[in-house]
C-alpha cells in the first residue's frame, strides 16, 4: 500500500481522512485508485481523462514532474501528497 | 548565504546609544551583530495586509529594527478580526487597520518610519508601490492578488516571502526568481473558482496565522542580513493539528509563464479577470456565475406567515448550525447537496441559505444543472435573518 496525504481543502471528499492508503505500481495507477475509493474527489483532481495541470503531486520531497510524472513508479510504503494552492483568509 | 537585496547598504546608516541598548541581543549574536543590524536599519520591507499574517509580521519586523516597513490595507479592524489579528486592539474596532497598526509600531519601535498605503493593491499601483522596498512579504488572502504580487515581484526582480494559511495547515516560501522559482512555477494558474473550497471553510486558528507569519518574519530577516539558508526553492507545509513542519523542492519550471524560458506575461494583467474571484470586498469584479434568482428574508418571513409550504435548505456546516439556524430547516451541508437529492424536491418552492449567500448561490447553480427550477437564493443569508427577522439570533 502506498499513502498519500490529502490537503484540508480536499478532506470533506475523503470522509475527513488526512492520509489514505491506495493501491498502484505508479502514481498514475495510484491517483486513479484514489479516486475510484473517493469519486467525489475526482472533479477536483481530473479533468476528463488528464490530470489538472493545477494538481501538484509529490513523492516524497520531489515533485513528480521531475521524477517520471504519471509513470513514477512506486514503492510498497511510498508516501505521496497533493499540494493545494490555499490564498488563506476568511471570505463569504 | 544569499545577501539577497544587494542594495541594502549598512555604510549608510548609523546606530544611536539608544539603538544599541535596545537592539543590544541582537549586537552580541555574531550572526547579526552590528553589521547585521546596520543592515536592518537600512532595509525597506513592504507588507501587502495588515491582517493575521501581517499582524505578526508587522510586530516583529518592527521589533528587530526593520528601518522602513510598508503597509498595505484598506480596510477596518472588524471585532472578528480580533481572535487573530494581534496589532489590532479592541479599541480599534472601526478604525483603519493602517492608523491602528501605525500607532502599535510607533510605540514598540520609535526607530522605524513607516509608510502607508490605503489602498487596495491593483495591477495600476503595484509596480509604482512595491519598487520602492527591498523584500516584499506577502500577508494577502485571495488569489488575485498573490499573483498580482508574484507577477510585479518577478518584473522588479525582488524577493517575495509567502506565507498562506488554511484552517489549521500553512505554506511558506520565498519566491524569488533572480535565485529559484516563482509562485507560477508551482502553481501556473488558479484552480478554477469553482473548485476553490468555498470558505465556510474560511475559518482559521487564530494562532496559525500567528505561527506563518513569524516564520515569514524569520525568512525577511534572514535576507537582509544574509544569514542562514532561505526557503528559496522549498516550501514548508505546516500542520498545527499533526505539528509538523515538513519541506519540499521547488524548481524553476523553464515553461513558467512569467520567470520561464519563453514567457508569456510580460506586464501585469487583470487578475480578477484570471482568477475568476474578485480580490477584495469593494471590487466591482462578478464572476461568470450564471445569476440566480434571489429572495429576501422579509419575503421569504411573509410566505412563511402566510401558510406557504416553502422548504428552506440550509447548506451550511453542522457547526456553524449550532452558531445559529432557522427552526425547521432541512440542513444539507453543501458537499453533500448531490449526494443527498433524494432529499429534494423538483415539485416544491426551494429557499436556499447560507451564512451570507455565496455558498447557496454555488448549490443552485449545481441544482439547476441537474434539472431543479424551483430555486431561491436567500439574499444575505442567516445574517440578514438575525438582523432583520429574528435579531435573538446572533451574526457571525
Ligand atoms: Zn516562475
Amino acid at each position: 500500500m502506498a499513502y498519500i496525504k490529502i490537503p484540508t481543502p480536499l478532506r470533506q471528499y475523503t470522509g475527513n481522512q488526512a492520509e489514505v492508503a491506495i493501491r498502484g505500481a505508479t502514481v498514475d495507477e495510484a491517483l486513479r485508485d484514489l479516486v475510484a475509493r473517493y469519486p467525489a474527489l475526482a472533479p477536483h483532481l481530473y479533468e476528463g481523462d488528464d490530470l489538472r495541470s493545477f494538481v501538484n503531486i509529490f513523492l516524497g520531497d520531489e515533485d513528480i514532474r521531475f521524477l517520471q510524472d504519471l509513470a513514477t513508479p512506486l514503492s510498497e510504503d511510498a508516501r505521496l501528497r497533493i499540494i493545494p494552492a490555499i490564498a488563506g483568509g476568511m471570505s463569504f | 548565504m544569499v545577501v539577497i537585496p544587494e542594495r541594502i547598504d549598512p555604510a549608510s546608516v548609523v546606530l544611536s546609544h539608544d539603538e544599541i541598548r535596545r537592539y543590544s541581543r541582537h549586537l552580541i549574536l555574531p550572526e547579526v551583530g552590528v553589521e547585521g543590524q546596520k543592515r536592518l536599519k537600512a532595509a525597506s520591507v513592504l507588507l501587502i495586509g495588515t491582517g493575521g499574517l501581517g499582524s505578526p509580521l508587522a510586530l516583529y519586523l518592527a521589533a528587530a529594527g526593520v528601518g522602513r516597513i510598508g503597509l498595505v490595507d484598506y480596510d477596518v479592524v472588524d471585532e472578528s478580526n480580533l481572535q487573530r489579528q494581534v496589532i489590532h486592539g479592541t479599541r480599534d474596532v472601526g478604525r483603519s487597520k493602517l492608523d491602528s497598526a501605525a500607532e502599535t509600531i510607533a510605540d514598540l519601535n520609535p526607530f522605524v518610519a513607516i509608510d502607508r498605503y490605503n489602498v487596495p493593491l491593483s495591477s495600476a499601483n503595484a509596480l509604482d508601490i512595491l519598487s520602492g522596498y527591498d523584500v516584499i512579504v506577502d500577508g494577502t488572502d485571495n488569489f488575485p492578488t498573490r499573483y498580482l504580487v508574484n507577477d510585479a515581484c518577478v518584473l522588479l526582480g525582488k524577493p517575495n516571502v509567502y506565507g498562506s494559511v488554511f484552517r489549521f495547515e500553512g505554506q511558506v516560501s520565498v519566491f524569488y526568481a533572480r535565485e529559484g522559482p516563482c509562485y507560477r512555477c508551482l502553481f501556473p494558474a488558479p484552480p478554477p473558482p469553482g473548485l476553490v473550497p468555498s470558505c465556510a471553510d474560511g475559518g482559521v486558528l487564530g494562532v496559525l496565522p500567528g505561527t506563518i507569519g513569524t516564520l515569514q518574519a524569520t525568512e525577511a530577516i534572514k535576507l537582509i542580513t544574509g544569514i542562514g539558508q532561505p526557503l528559496i526553492g522549498r516550501l514548508l507545509l505546516y500542520d498545527a493539528l499533526e505539528m509538523s513542519f515538513e519541506t519540499i523542492k521547488l524548481r524553476k519550471n523553464p515553461a513558467c509563464p512569467i520567470c520561464g524560458l519563453n514567457p508569456t506575461v510580460t506586464e501585469l494583467i487583470d487578475y480578477e479577470a484570471f482568477c475568476g474571484v474578485p480580490a477584495h470586498d469593494r471590487s466591482t469584479f462578478s464572476s461568470e456565475g450564471a445569476p440566480v434568482r434571489a429572495i429576501t428574508v422579509d419575503e421569504v418571513k411573509a410566505r412563511l406567515d402566510a401558510g406557504d409550504n416553502l422548504l428552506i435548505l440550509d447548506v451550511r456546516e453542522p457547526q456553524e448550525w449550532a452558531i445559529s439556524a432557522i427552526p425547521g430547516t432541512l440542513r444539507i451541508p453543501k458537499g453533500e447537496v448531490l449526494a443527498r437529492l433524494d432529499e429534494l424536491p423538483t415539485d416544491h418552492d426551494i429557499v436556499v441559505h447560507c451564512r451570507t449567500g455565496i455558498r447557496s448561490a454555488d448549490v443552485i447553480r449545481v441544482l439547476q444543472e441537474r434539472g431543479y427550477t424551483r430555486l431561491y437564493n436567500m439574499a444575505g443569508g442567516i445574517n440578514a435573518w438575525a438582523r432583520r427577522i429574528d435579531p435573538t439570533l446572533p451574526v457571525y
